[in-house]
């Protein structure tokens, strides 16, 4: 399985490595490299590649790539999958997954790896378990620990691992039992020159902070789950009763996990909450362009459109962009080309503009294709689809747990074709 | 540091070592220093120099053998986890000399009580088997023991050891196989992946193939893919249907629900899985879940992707509604939207190619090129997969050529080259317009097509082509080596369709070209002038040189760049690369014939090994049994051995099998009805497949059977002797005697259930639970003498008297000319799909000459869906035929109409279901029932006081009155309380009864579920049959 692991940093150099197996050396990342060179952006480095004696499965997140060297075959998602979790995992530890993080924890990073991965099979990955054998380095343990010498390792060894549910660690106390529960709804929509909508689609998940006493078993139950068309769970909801009476019911994790996520059935039209109104052209032969952009709220059931953030990719050609914004703030970046727009919150009653012109270079031609245009919001309070949680009940122990449920709508990739 | 006497100066310094380590430094001199601080009390400062001792014990192997007594020790150590790691480490270094301490402990750990520690010793045999292949033969045994073991936590790493050390030892499998199917939704995401993988290419080893009869339906699909064996298949469709192994079934089933899984990885495993193994119709299961995979990350989406455009070449109906999932966002990364190209290309169809050339238009003018340029390609392939846009997309490929960029030009004019190729008619201004363009064009490719063109068809531009000749012949030496090539092709043509103009220009082209620096121009000017130049040498070629350079040639097939992709496993690495990876497994193909199924049947879960292990011991255990006779016992040894051999699929054994039934049955009891013959064969597949539905119901049960069995054996012999069906092997293992067909293996299935029952997420009841389910006898004429797996008296009368099932009429014989036709509900799940009601139609040709072709028409509403029966070619007169058909009601109780069609006349006719018979039987224990019942209170309850008819006061006859209804399960419940549980067969909501007594023969009966409407009904059904008297 998986043989070793480099970092990669932005500027190419290696970072860390790790080998579970054999040492590998790191001139195996001269493949990487060269794959990196002919690919434009960093985005489009392969996933996959395949050297003369091992593949290199790639991933990149937080501009850093995880490299990971395969000598014979597996499923690429299987590793793919793994690496996302470790950094998912560094970023649970660490707050953020960047180069310097992972340096200054670099202790910390090579004992989760050695927990992770036994032979290059995966071992321990479910995060409460490895908090239980690693403790996350606060600043405060730090301190305590330079002064006392004690260890951020667990002096006990984890029970989950043996336990029928692993993703829970037994003994857990709180004073305060809270229950909390975000049903968070992304909208993916591609909105057309004229403004149809040529696809949207919601996605949503629930993801959960559970702070409960002992062991408790919670069922949630929705008012309409038939809207719920695709839907993927943790580990912990026991899928037969989902199948049977559409009813979620678990012993939860401690602490913030991701309960559900789901699709919602394509067959429900799907209400978009913003329209634009645009007009971008250059005219031939002159250097200059006009810009023109107006945003404004529909069908969003009386609830404000927050923190709205529209970026655009402008052609190459354009030099620069002289824009005049009705409130918020516009930037251009004259090296990516990339214009960015915080608008915040959109007032029903004057609505957002940006306009102006932009300088194109002298002599370029005309662009051919007009920018897309990436708008990003937030709706609070609302879920798009509908959705509706009905109830949740709490058994296996005696207290009441404090509930609650929030329900929120943003963008997901949401563009609109000028 | 590491000297010093203080742990936090030694953690410190091991510190900075790992940091450099990490950087990839190398720190082996501090080796000694390092290794004294192995047996360490303090954790983080030990596991430190694993680490360590892990990176550099291969560099330093004399040195690492001082730390290894501490491993040795540890190994004994009462903490698990402490054995555990020890065993980690020690496996982990990578010392040659050690192999035999590894060994042991290995074969140790592997018997610990502890699961971890066998995990960890798993783990630990692919680490000995890298570092020494010779130790293979011993360490097969120790993963044939772990492969026997039960937990969930060992599962997925042993199965792992097993694909790497020995994948091909098949038969280590064989009898593990049903409890890692039954295993799996409980094992960790990561051994999932592997365990998955495994079972795909044992399926593919072990079962016969399920797309026999889809290679009939959709050929297009099949036959290019397989036709190697298509005709091998036929010839089996015709001798016998399908009939899926029940493992086989078993599998698909227990993977199904981790479609659900929240690991990317586990979801493409069950894709691939269902690709490789499932029925064609089932496979589409997979596409809603790996369109929601498009969600993630940019490399799952590029592996998803490349798997998804492999899937759509062979069945695009696959993914056709999911089409918009897969149009491009500017913000995707280029590989991204090649692959979603690649898909929509694969999609499109006369049906939505306007609306993918749309969406194309859109890409062509994206400002990311090579995307463009791929979109132009895309384009050129829908033209020549669909006719009737050819045209269309021409034309717009032309206006392309306009466009400014030269990347999208040029591209456009190779695609209409290889357009033109297909349909070269009346075309010829497109030529001419492309030979304009030529000297605008820079891209070689580009111009080298536009050069070919003219050569093809210089006889229809007469004038443009010499031209462009003249215009060569002045930058022949510039120009790339393919655009010369292609100039040499071009005078050459020219020099014999119109050597007039062209034949100085043709002698200073080929001149040119034979001093040319690449060797290859040089050869093909050679060869050209030999061939053309008319000479005394040449002879006879040169005569035919027109008919070899101007031959037609055939229009290039536009194919996707994936169509040869599925020669690898879904999934794997080396689908990905489209190259053989190292260590790649070829799945085979199907076995033409099954190998023998009964290997799977030993079982080997310890509680009930000596019950399970041989059939001959469960003899001797019912042998105490005085009801039968010795003789008997050797048939059933005859028969048990038949039924070994039976492969399941194979009718002929089935056969026999019911045969010697019937002959057991003549011994013990003479009443025994005729199970049917006729009928029993597709019966049998039925129940077999419901047995395996009821399975995981079933589990309470079987644990407390073998205890109660002489017990239940006393009082149900008289019931059952009469006709043992597979009635009972599916509800339970214990009374089975005279049934043998599906025995062994029935036996088997319902027995591992024990060792299941405590990883069942229900707490499994103490109290013995009758079983509904046996209600939903598969045989008709067996409900009679159908007996009970417990000694609940009130049940078995209750059974025993729900006789007479209602038959109701579908086309009376006057109106059918002579075609009679009625129907029962034979309340079992139908075997075509959980959602169909099953309905059996008895159809009697009351006529005077036969009646051919009876088959069913068209339906109303269109939608309604039906499993029809297959055509029943023949039906003589006075002969009747059963055939059983599914129906989707949708949980209503609205007609189904159909037409039943002959070959001369065709009926319009109705199935009405009663609202009972939408309900399929559900197994709960009394306090399941009332915890069910809670959550369906308020408006979803309905309820009635009743007077109940004298005569139906007793339990049995309210039994059996609610039984003659609904098709309910009874729940045992306190003297004046009936509860019946049922659930809907279409969306599976739970449907409750409840039946109080009162005083004076009244009752209060609430009916508990979410179809309103269905409860109200089944109300007034329910209160008519009590009433009456």
């Amino acid at each position: 399985m998986i043989h070793s692991l480099f970092l990669i940093n932005a500027s190419g150099d290696i970072f860390l490595e790790k080998h579970w197996k054999s040492v590998v050396s790191r001139s195996v990342c001269d493949y990487f490299f060269e794959a990196q060179e002919r690919a434009t952006e960093p985005e489009n480095v392969p996933p996959v590649i395949s050297t003369p004696h091992h593949y290199l499965i790639s991933v990149l997140r937080h501009r850093i790539y995880f490299v990971a060297v395969i000598q014979s075959e597996v499923p690429p998602l299987f590793v793919i999958e793994f690496l996302h979790r470790v950094v998912d995992t560094f970023q649970d530890y660490f707050g953020v997954c960047t180069e310097a993080a992972i340096k200054d924890n670099v202790v910390v990073v090579y004992e989760l790896l050695e927990e992770m991965l036994d032979n290059g099979f995966p071992l321990a990955t479910e995060s409460n378990i490895l908090k239980e054998l690693i403790k996350p380095p606060t600043i405060l343990r730090t301190m305590v620990n330079t002064i006392t010498g004690s260890t951020n390792v667990g002096e006990q060894l984890p029970t989950g691992q043996l336990s029928v549910v692993p993703w829970r660690r037994t003994g857990v106390k709180y004073t305060n039992n809270e229950a909390y529960f975000d049903v968070v709804e992304e909208i993916d929509a591609i909105i057309d020159k004229s403004g149809s909508t040529i696809t949207a689609e919601i996605q949503g998940v629930i993801d959960a902070c559970v702070k409960l006493t002992g062991m408790p078993d919670l069922t949630l139950s929705f008012m309409n789950p038939r809207l719920l068309d695709d839907v993927s769970f943790h580990p912990c909801v026991r899928f037969k009763r989902w199948e049977a009476e559409r009813i979620l019911s678990f012993i939860p994790p401690d602490g913030n996990f991701r309960l559900l996520s789901y699709h919602v059935s394509s067959q429900n039209l799907v209400a978009i909450p913003v329209y634009v109104k645009h007009n971008i052209t250059f005219r031939e032969g002159s250097s200059q362009g006009r810009f023109d952009l107006t945003l404004g709220p529909k069908q969003t059931m009386g609830k404000a459109v927050e923190s709205v953030l529209v970026s655009s990719q402008l052609p190459r050609g354009v030099l620069n962009a002289n824009l005049n914004p009705s409130q918020g703030t516009y930037t251009f970046d004259p090296v990516t080309k990339l214009l960015t727009w915080d608008v915040g919150k959109i007032n029903p009653q004057k609505l957002p503009s940006l306009k102006g012109t932009m300088n194109l270079q002298a002599g370029a031609s005309k662009p051919d294709e007009n920018p897309t245009i990436n708008i990003q919001f937030k709706i609070q309070q609302m879920a798009i689809s509908g959705l509706k949680v009905n109830r949740l009940d709490m058994y296996g122990e005696k207290y009441k747990p404090f509930k609650g449920i929030k329900y929120m709508t943003k963008a997901g990739k949401f563009q609109v074709r000028t | 540091m590491l000297e010093s006497n203080k742990e936090s100066l030694k953690l410190e310094a091991m510190k900075r070592i790992v940091q450099l380590i990490s950087k990839g430094k190398n720190a082996s001199e501090l080796f000694p220093a390092v290794v004294k601080n192995v047996a360490s009390k303090n954790i983080e400062l030990k596991k430190l120099v694993y680490v360590y001792l892990v990176r550099y014990a291969e560099e330093q192997q004399d040195l690492a053998l001082l730390s290894i007594s501490t491993f040795q020790r540890a190994l004994k150590d009462p903490n698990q986890f402490i054995r555990a790691s020890a065993l980690r480490v020690l496996s982990s270094i990578r010392v040659p000399i050690i192999v035999p301490i590894m060994m042991l402990a290995i074969k140790e750990a592997a018997t610990d009580l502890s699961p971890y520690v066998r995990k960890t010793s798993a783990h630990a045999i692919q680490k000995l088997y890298s570092l020494d292949p010779d130790q293979k033969e011993q360490l097969i045994e120790v993963i044939e023991k772990l492969l026997k073991d039960k937990s969930t936590l060992v599962a997925g790493s042993v199965v792992m050891a097993f694909e790497e050390v020995c994948p091909d030892r098949i038969d280590l499998i064989h009898k593990n196989y049903r409890k890692l199917c039954n295993l799996l939704v409980d094992v960790e995401e990561w051994g999932q992946v592997v365990i998955i993988n495994m079972l795909t290419r044992y399926a593919r080893t072990q079962f016969t193939t399920p797309w026999k009869e889809d290679a009939v339906f959709d050929e297009n699909n099949e036959k290019a893919f397989y036709d190697s064996d298509s005709e091998k298949k036929k010839e089996q469709t015709e001798t016998k249907a399908y009939i899926m192994d029940p493992d086989h079934r078993l599998l698909l089933r227990n993977t199904k629900p981790l479609l659900q899984s929240r690991n990317t990885a586990v979801v493409m495993a069950v894709a691939q899985l269902y690709w490789h193994l499932a029925p064609k119709h089932e496979v589409s299961i997979v596409t809603k879940s790996l369109v929601r995979l498009l969600r993630s990350h940019r490399e799952v989406q590029f592996i998803v992707l490349q798997n998804i455009a492999t899937m759509s070449i062979q069945r695009k109906g696959m993914f056709e509604p999911y089409m918009k999932s897969f149009y491009v966002r500017s913000t995707d990364a280029t590989h991204i939207k090649t692959l979603k190209l690649e898909i929509l290309t694969n999609l499109a169809n006369e049906a939505n190619i306007s609306t993918i050339l749309r969406e194309f238009q859109t890409y062509v003018k994206s400002q990311d090129k090579a995307f463009a340029a791929a979109t132009i390609q895309a384009i050129g392939r829908c033209a020549t997969n669909i006719s009737e846009v050819t045209d269309t997309c021409l034309n717009g490929l032309v206006l392309l050529l306009s466009n400014r960029d030269e990347t999208v030009v040029a591209e456009s004019v190779v695609v209409i080259k290889k357009l033109l190729q297909t349909q070269p008619t009346q075309h010829s201004d497109i030529i001419k317009h492309m030979a304009k363009l030529f000297d605008n064009i820079t891209v070689p490719m580009a111009r080298a097509s536009i050069l070919w063109l003219m050569g093809e068809y210089c006889e229809r531009v007469p004038k443009i082509a010499p031209d462009l000749l003249r215009k060569m012949a002045k930058t022949f030496t510039v120009e790339e080596d393919i655009v010369k090539l292609q100039t040499v092709n071009l005078a050459a043509k020219l020099y014999l369709t119109n050597s007039k103009q062209t034949k100085l220009l043709t002698q200073y082209i080929l001149n040119l070209g034979k001093y040319d620096q690449n060797y290859d121009i040089r050869d093909r000017t050679r060869f050209i002038r030999q061939l053309i130049v008319p000479n005394e040498k040449s002879g006879a070629l040169s005569r035919y040189a027109r008919r070899i350079l101007l031959a037609a040639k055939p229009a290039p097939v536009l194919e996707s760049a994936f169509k040869d992709r599925d020669r690898f496993q879904l999934g794997t690495l080396s689908h990905s690369l489209n190259v053989k990876a190292s260590g790649y497994q070829e799945l085979s193909d199907w076995p033409v014939v099954a190998p023998d199924p009964t290997v799977r049947n030993v079982e080997v879960i310890e509680p009930v090994k000596e019950w399970a292990s041989s059939l001959g011991k469960t003899k001797q255990h019912k042998s105490d049994d005085k009801f039968y006779s010795d003789e008997e016992e050797k048939e059933e040894e005859g028969s048990d051995s038949s039924g070994s051999e039976d492969s399941s699929s194979s009718s002929s054994n089935e056969e026999s099998g019911s045969e010697s039934e019937e002959e057991s049955n003549e011994e013990s009891e003479k009443t025994s009805s005729d199970s049917g013959k006729s009928s029993s064969e597709s019966e049998r597949s039925s129940s077999e497949s419901e047995a395996e539905r009821e399975k995981k119901k079933i589990k309470p049960a079987v644990a407390d059977s073998d205890s109660g069995e002489s017990e239940a054996r006393t009082s149900s012999s008289s019931a059952e002797s009469s006709s043992e069906s597979e009635s009972d092997s599916e509800n339970d293992s214990a009374p089975q005697k005279t049934d043998v067909k599906a025995k062994p293996k029935m036996e088997v299935k319902s027995k591992k259930e024990v060792s299941l029952l405590d990883l069942d997420d229900f707490s499994p009841a103490p109290t013995n639970t009758p079983k509904p389910s046996v209600i939903s006898s598969s045989l008709l004429s067996d409900l009679e003498g159908l007996s009970l797996s417990n000694t609940s008296s009130t049940l078995q009368i209750t059974t025993s008297s729900f006789g007479p099932v209602k038959t109701y009429e579908l086309l009376h014989h006057m109106t059918g000319k002579g075609l009679s036709a009625k129907y029962h509900f034979p309340r079992q799940p139908c075997l075509y799909q959980p959602r169909m009601v099953a309905v059996q139609v008895m159809l009697t040709n009351s006529s005077d000459r036969s009646l051919e072709e009876i088959h069913i028409g068209d339906r109303s509403p269109a939608s309604l869906n039906i499993h029809c029966f297959n055509t029943i070619e023949r039906l003589e007169p006075g002969a009747s035929v059963t055939v059983s058909m599914g129906v989707d009601f949708s949980d209503s109780t609205q007609a189904a109409n159909f037409q039943l069609c002959t070959k001369e006349d065709q009926f319009s006719v109705s199935i009405q279901p009663a609202v009972g018979e939408l309900l399929m039987p559900t197994t709960m224990t009394q306090p399941d029932f009332c915890k069910e019942q809670k959550k369906l209170l308020g408006m979803n309850e309905t309820s009635a006081t009743i007077a109940i008819a004298t005569a139906n006061t007793s339990s049995q006859t309210i039994s059996k009155q609610v039984l003659s209804v609904a098709n309910v399960g009874v729940v045992p419940s306190s003297n004046n309380f009936h509860r019946f549980a049922g659930h809907t067969v279409s969306s599976g909501a739970m449907v409750l009864v409840s039946l109080e007594l009162k005083e004076s023969s009244t009752a209060l009966l609430t009916i508990n579920t979410e179809k309103s409407v269905m409860a109200s009904m089944l109300l007034r059904d329910l209160k008519q049959a009590l009433t009456q008297a």
